[in-house]
């Protein structure tokens, strides 16, 4: 009895085996499906108050599967927004993984990318960090995690080796200087890379006084009046977008000229929006940053994704945030094909492994070394001429000559 | 040197005066109808996107575009409270909180839409002016929005002190059963108050836009600043909400100048919490 009562196809019975025979028919396809395609979630500040950079990433996300299609690689995009604030971009992060997504991209800005790394390092999911500089996130060992991106530090001493270069290329001679930053994570790990190199880099000048303002400043007017103060010879700055206008705007209003404003690598100087609200007051600023590199072919097949889709911008203003985030994307896919499978551990196996000659910025293959950092992103020499970002350093890729000292406010047009 | 600080405390005084306009609006509706405006500062972001697309549409001038402004908060805060906030007046303070905490998220995202997140600035022919005094430098825009603000913040004191509608708004204020004993329209008085605050917000709005950039996230902030202002003012006090703008502009500055400018906040929460600890009911508040 017991052995006829094992063997009767019960309705459970009926509905396990059926269950099961679905598995095996349909497991392979699934498998198939998963190999074909990569599916990245693209974590970015789209709102907020790093809102602007956030969306011109944004912009780069959503061109990059055209163009990554035709060099042979098929990715499905998740777009999400961390609103500018970790706790947002943990729960965010936590979610897409929860979702089922391969590999994450982002976020701009590093304390977002902190929290995202984490949580990503728990999950072994693979991060590829698009833009963030702070150090901390190639500096705590995360095995899930590669940075297609110069550290503070690296973006300060390859800053500092060009503005050195640019001074002396115009052959001014400024002796005192101001630094003034954001005091959000980045701004921060750029003012201790500033407080460690600055005295052995062999800059003519000296500086003052650092400044630190909060982001969230409705004008710069104190700031200002501080350094006007000071009476530095140049102003050394690491800003946001709607910052570096407040800047310009207050220097403007408090009749303060110095020889120049550089950064050493930061946005704001050169964003749409300082163009738009400063007319030729934007001009002559100067900013060393890695940049797109226009003799590329890929940025080129890039820029001409980047017209059409967005017709109100320009690609030689939006390249940097466009560039990097494309390449973040570019590495993960590139890894997934060379690993075939979506299985984390292997993924970021093979995308720690990535060696990729043709690319969009400026610079040398992009590789990782143990910490998963890519030591070949140099900067260029940029400074706003016509009211557009244009490469002055180096000679080589250079297509104007520096300007230095800036002319004064008034009597430009 | 002391030409610097001098140039520091009149920034400070000029912004904090503008400042102040804004947070009377919160002031006036507190006192009158008892309940904390939380949506407070995205109305006055509300103004300035409305001054902003008034320049780039018809390049009117945000101290000009300050009285249609104005005049067209006044409806909007007159159909709020009748038509939205008049049912929830006596009820629990939570329930308050809660509703205009909805209509702030509300207001920020419709910007988010509408206008996306990049600030906005308005690109004055004198944007970039400003005048020189001897050793002072004062900007242009920031002159003009002070005298504006003095100006509407003067209007709104003759309007309570020479009007029979001031004269039954404050009566409403002092005494709301006696109010009503003596025959005033209680309710229609609420609207009329809650219309001129957001009438003040909406002149501050314009005012604000000439001296910083339009943005969503500037909502909460402006909330929190304006709380802090007639907190320190005294919550209910007309006069309160201008010194307290103008002390939190000075001080914001002259912290900034002194110390490091990213402190700038940390001196206005000193200023609120001694006011709290040594008088509760603000500099010129009166005790309940």
């Amino acid at each position: 009895m017991t052995h006829q009562r094992k063997a009767a196809p019960t309705r459970r019975r009926v509905l396990a085996g059926a269950a099961a025979a679905g598995a095996v028919a349909f497991a392979p396809a699934i498998v198939r499906a998963q190999a074909k395609s990569l599916k990245i979630a693209v974590l970015l500040t789209r709102s907020g108050y790093l809102a602007p950079a956030g969306q011109s990433c944004h912009r780069g996300a959503l061109i990059a599967p055209r163009v990554l299609a035709d060099y042979g690689h098929q990715v499905d995009l998740v777009h999400v927004d961390v609103e500018s604030n970790p706790d947002v971009a943990r729960n965010q992060a936590e979610r897409v993984i929860n979702d089922g997504v391969d590999v994450v991209v982002g976020a701009f800005d590093s304390a977002c990318t902190l929290a995202i790394a984490q949580v990503c390092e728990q999950r072994q999911a693979p991060l590829v960090v698009n833009i963030a500089a702070a150090p901390a996130l190639t500096e705590q060992g995360y095995r899930f995690l590669v940075r297609n991106f110069p550290t503070g530090s690296q973006i300060a001493v390859n800053g500092l080796a060009r503005i050195k270069a640019f001074i002396e290329a115009t052959k001014a001679n400024p002796k005192t200087a101001v630094f003034l930053h954001v005091n959000d994570t980045f701004g921060t790990a750029q003012r201790q890379a500033m407080d460690r190199l600055l005295p052995n880099a062999g800059m003519p000048f000296r500086v003052l006084e650092s400044i630190a303002y909060d982001p969230r400043a409705q004008d710069l007017s104190v700031e200002v009046t501080k350094i006007r103060a000071l009476k530095p010879d140049l102003v050394l700055v690491v800003t946001r977008a709607a910052d570096a206008i407040k800047l310009v705007r207050d220097m403007v209003r408090q009749r303060f000229e110095p020889m120049g404003i550089i950064s050493p690598g930061a946005p704001g100087l050169y964003d749409e929006e300082f163009y738009e609200a400063l007319g030729p007051l934007a001009d002559y600023h100067a900013y060393a940053v890695p940049w797109a590199n226009p003799k590329s072919s890929m940025a080129q097949a890039l820029e001409k994704a980047f017209k059409p889709a967005y017709p109100n911008y320009r690609f030689a203003v939006e390249c940097f945030n466009v560039g990097f985030t494309f390449e973040a994307l570019l590495v993960a896919a590139d890894g997934f094909k060379r690993a075939g499978t979506t299985n984390g551990a292997e993924l970021m196996k093979a995308i720690r492994a990535t060696n990729i000659k043709e690319h969009i910025m400026i610079g040398g293959p992009i590789t990782f070394d143990d910490k998963g950092q890519n030591n070949n992103v140099p900067s260029a020499m940029v400074q706003n001429r016509n009211r557009a970002p244009t490469v002055v350093l180096p000679a080589e890729d250079a297509t104007m000559a520096p300007v230095f000292p800036m002319p004064p406010w008034q009597g430009r047009t | 040197m002391w030409s610097i600080y001098l140039n520091v405390a009149v920034q400070g005084v000029l912004t904090g005066l503008v400042y102040g306009l804004m947070a009377l609006g919160l002031s006036v509706i507190f006192g009158v109808v008892r309940v904390v405006n939380f949506a407070h500062g995205e109305f006055a972001v509300v103004a300035m996107y409305a001054a902003y697309a008034l320049f780039t549409a018809f390049r009117l001038d945000p101290l000009w575009a300050l009285l249609p402004l104005a005049a067209l908060f006044f409806l909007v805060g007159y159909g709020l409270q009748a038509a939205l906030i008049n049912p929830f007046v006596g009820r629990p303070e939570h329930e308050q909180f809660i509703l205009l905490v909805g209509v702030g998220i509300i207001i920020v995202n419709v910007l988010l839409i509408a206008f996306g997140p990049d600030s906005r600035p308005v690109n004055l022919s004198y944007g970039f002016d400003s005048y020189e005094i001897g050793p002072l430098i004062v900007d242009k825009p920031r002159v003009f929005a002070a005298a504006a603000a003095i100006a509407v913040a003067a209007a709104l004191f003759w309007f309570f002190r020479r009007t029979r509608t001031g004269a039954a708004i404050r009566a409403c204020a002092d005494n709301l059963v006696g109010a009503g004993v003596v025959g005033l329209n209680v309710k229609r008085l609420f609207a009329l108050t809650f219309g001129l605050g957001l009438a003040c917000v909406g002149a501050a709005g314009a005012l604000l836009v000439t001296i910083a950039d339009a943005a969503p996230s500037l909502g909460p902030a402006y909330t929190l600043l304006a709380f802090i202002i007639v907190i320190i003012g005294g919550l209910g006090s007309m006069a309160g909400a201008l010194v307290g703008g103008v002390l939190i502009g000075v001080s914001e500055a002259l912290a900034g100048f002194l110390f490091a400018p990213s402190m700038k906040s940390m001196f206005s929460f000193a200023l609120l919490i001694a006011v709290l600890v040594l008088r509760p009911q603000g500099l010129l508040g009166q005790r309940t």
